[in-house]
């Protein structure tokens, strides 16, 4: 049986399709959220080699900031339970997630059998998250991709606040204008967004395993920080962005479980 | 019964009357509260403001007017019209980190004009640090801008679990000196005699509220608890009228019967039953409701089912309640109300305001979930806002935070009914 789930973000959207709730089939990603033609692109990009047919889909759930405005799912389920259902497929060892996407950044606490127990989500501000990243790229004239081997060129750290986007901004300017390195500021940056959302984490208590998700968490110079930050290790999977949408294809395998 | 008249056409009308449903009654009595000030101060009469905690018993019984900026901040941030207050008061130099309530009225000292609600400028001000200390310094730039006199009462927070009996003779003392400042001030006499009977309208009173809110232990319970936060605007304006014990009595007889019959105002299939915890954010009450109901997510606790009822028949006593309102008195007597609560009204789930205006709330609210979590083994999940200050708020954000909320209570529900622990 082939279930899908479909995470609608603010900056990207993810779909994959899973067999039986057990293994990944296909996955696609576009690189525009909610209110775009992102969503659209998705179906479309994923049914258009044949490989998988609409048809052969029992049942779809969608996540994600979009998610209350996709209407051809079957069902909608917060974000935070998808992620926490991603991971638990991924690390069934994992007890602490750190989440950072385009605009949200949140950590969650699961129990052993994947279940979400509590969470915390940044407030009403960019800071720590990847619209924050976003910006000091655009600033440093670095495409974001680049930014984890960058930092890891760092021979010290710039300091860069953690309270506020538009504060770290100019502190980047003016870094740049002493003339720091670049991979110093990057390193001072990713800094910035772990202890930003390692706040969120401790204020759960963290336990491990921890693993990140979302598409921050490609930027290996940012997971290097939140493992500092969080004093352990930190896993993450060969595609952390997907895990929103992984969950929302096992919840979609549950539910036609029960239809059954 | 008719006990209050107000003129509506020029036709006189009984607010408080058997007909009446309680919702009636208590708008109708609040609106009155309002129009009641705004004649008073048109004939001449001197207006006080007071803090919400103030024990207003000692001006009732002086027969003195009095009108509650908080309240009157939170209702105009209902109306959606703070905004400009907001805008006006940071323009002056209050920060944004300042309470909203307090920018909202130290605007409203400068404008004078409000559409969603008007009230009179005050003459004199009745300030207690009991629950906020921001206000001290609120009142006194109302004092000295306004040039009115302020009349302290300084009421310490209480580390020990009990009001030691030092603190009761401080607070008793002030409470004289008050009596006779404001004597002097008003030309207007205190009465022991009418203390009395003004004590006794005020317990009556919040023996009334709490009869009614106890009748949400029900299941399902009776009534949407957003329905509380309107309602609970009569105690802190009126409560030392018999007028309010009235109509908060026969809002308890109406829950009362709805819970014989199984029914409730809440428009939902009550799916799960949560403490609120925090002020209300008012700005977006209906939103906040709304997202609510749409997961059958019903209110059917907050601090403010004990919080505003004070029971008590003599000076020390009263000084006593005054002193032991939340936010004053220590984290392990703030844990045990929310526990009793939770208990007692079978609460699945505390959803927490985690409310920029108030520092001193949100200070201890951390430790205190923590620790609520650790000991009821509930669900919680805070969301960001503001009592007034409608910029905070993003209902994205809420929306998400809401619908996980959810589906945590439902997963413990689940697992609980298959015997399967956290």
């Amino acid at each position: 049986m082939y279930t899908l789930g479909i995470d609608i973000g603010s900056t990207s959207s993810k779909a994959v399709v899973m067999k039986d709730g057990k293994v990944i089939v296909k996955k696609v990603l576009v690189k525009v959220g909610t209110g775009t033609s992102g969503p659209a692109q998705l179906l479309q990009n994923l049914f258009e080699d044949q490989e998988i047919q609409q048809i052969d889909i029992q049942r779809t759930v969608v996540t994600g900031y979009g998610r209350m405005s996709f209407k051809e799912a079957d069902k909608q389920i917060s974000e935070l339970s998808c992620h926490a259902r991603g991971v638990h497929f991924l690390f069934p060892s994992a007890r602490t997630v750190i989440d950072i996407g385009g605009q949200d950044a949140k950590a969650l606490k699961l129990n052993e059998r994947g279940m979400l127990l509590n969470f915390s989500m940044n407030d009403k501000c960019a800071a720590g998250t990847g619209r924050f990243l976003d910006v000091m790229a655009r600033v440093l004239e670095t495409d974001i991709d680049d930014m984890g081997s960058l930092s890891a060129q760092a021979q010290t750290e710039a300091s860069i606040s953690s309270v506020c986007t538009v504060f770290a901004e100019s502190e980047v300017i003016s870094h740049l204008s002493r003339g720091t390195r670049t991979p110093d500021i990057i390193a001072g940056i990713h800094r910035s967004v772990a202890q930003r959302v390692g706040m969120l984490a401790h204020k759960l208590g963290v336990e491990n395993d921890v693993v990140m998700t979302g598409g921050v968490a490609q930027n290996s110079g940012v997971v290097k920080a939140m493992a500092e930050a969080l004093k352990t290790s930190v896993r993450v999977s060969e595609y952390p962005q997907y895990t929103g949408a992984i969950g929302a294809a096992i919840y979609a395998f549950d539910e036609a479980e029960k239809k059954r | 019964m008719p006990l209050t008249k107000r003129r509506r056409n020029d036709k006189e009308v009984f607010i408080v009357t058997e007909e009446k449903k309680a919702s009636e009654m208590i708008k109708e009595l609040m609106d009155k509260h309002y129009e009641d000030a705004l004649e008073a101060k048109k004939n001449g009469e001197l207006v006080g403001w007071a803090a919400s905690n103030f024990p207003q018993e000692l001006a009732e019984c002086m027969g003195l007017v009095l009108v509650y900026p908080e309240n009157h901040a939170a209702a105009v941030s209902a109306k959606k019209a703070s905004m400009p207050f907001l805008e006006y008061a940071e323009g002056q130099g209050y920060s944004t980190d300042i309470c909203s309530y307090a920018r909202i009225n130290l605007a409203f000292k400068d404008i004078k004009e409000c559409e969603a609600l008007q009230i009179p400028m005050p003459d004199y001000l009745l300030c207690c640090n009991n629950i906020c200390d921001l206000m001290v310094k609120w009142y006194e730039n109302l004092a000295i801008e306004l040039n009115i006199p302020l009349f302290m009462l300084d009421i310490p927070y209480n580390t020990e679990p009990t009001v030691t009996p030092a603190r009761l003779e401080y607070i008793k003392e002030q409470f004289y000196i008050i009596i006779k400042q404001l004597e002097e001030f008003t030309g207007k006499k205190f009465s022991e005699e009418r203390f009395k009977e003004v004590m006794e309208i005020s317990s009556a009173s919040g023996l009334a509220w709490k009869r009614a809110m106890s009748t949400l232990t029900a299941t399902p319970s009776p009534m949407n608890g957003f329905e509380m936060f309107t309602y609970m605007g009569i105690l802190v304006c009126n409560k030392a009228r018999k007028e309010t014990t009235v109509a908060l009595n026969k809002l308890a007889e109406e829950l009362e019967e709805r819970v014989k019959k199984g029914e409730t105002s809440y428009k939902a299939e009550e799916k799960h039953r949560i403490l609120s915890e925090g002020i209300a954010c008012w700005p977006f009450l209906g939103h906040n409701m709304k997202t609510l109901m749409q997961y059958g997510i019903n209110v059917v606790g907050a601090i403010y089912c004990d919080a505003f009822a004070k029971v008590y028949s003599n000076l020390d006593e009263m000084a006593i309640a005054y002193a032991e309102v939340p936010n004053c008195v220590n984290l392990e007597r703030e844990v045990a109300s929310r526990v009793k609560i939770i208990k007692d009204h079978n609460v699945e789930g505390m959803l927490i305001h985690s409310n920029r205006s108030c520092k001193k709330w949100d200070g201890f609210m951390f430790e205190m979930e923590r620790r609520i979590a650790q000991e009821t083994g509930i669900a919680t999940a805070y969301f960001d806002g503001d009592q007034s200050d409608p910029r905070v708020f993003s209902k994205a954000q809420y929306e998400t935070r809401i619908q996980s909320f959810y589906e945590v209570m439902a997963q413990k529900k689940a697992a609980a009914a298959v015997g399967e622990g956290n």
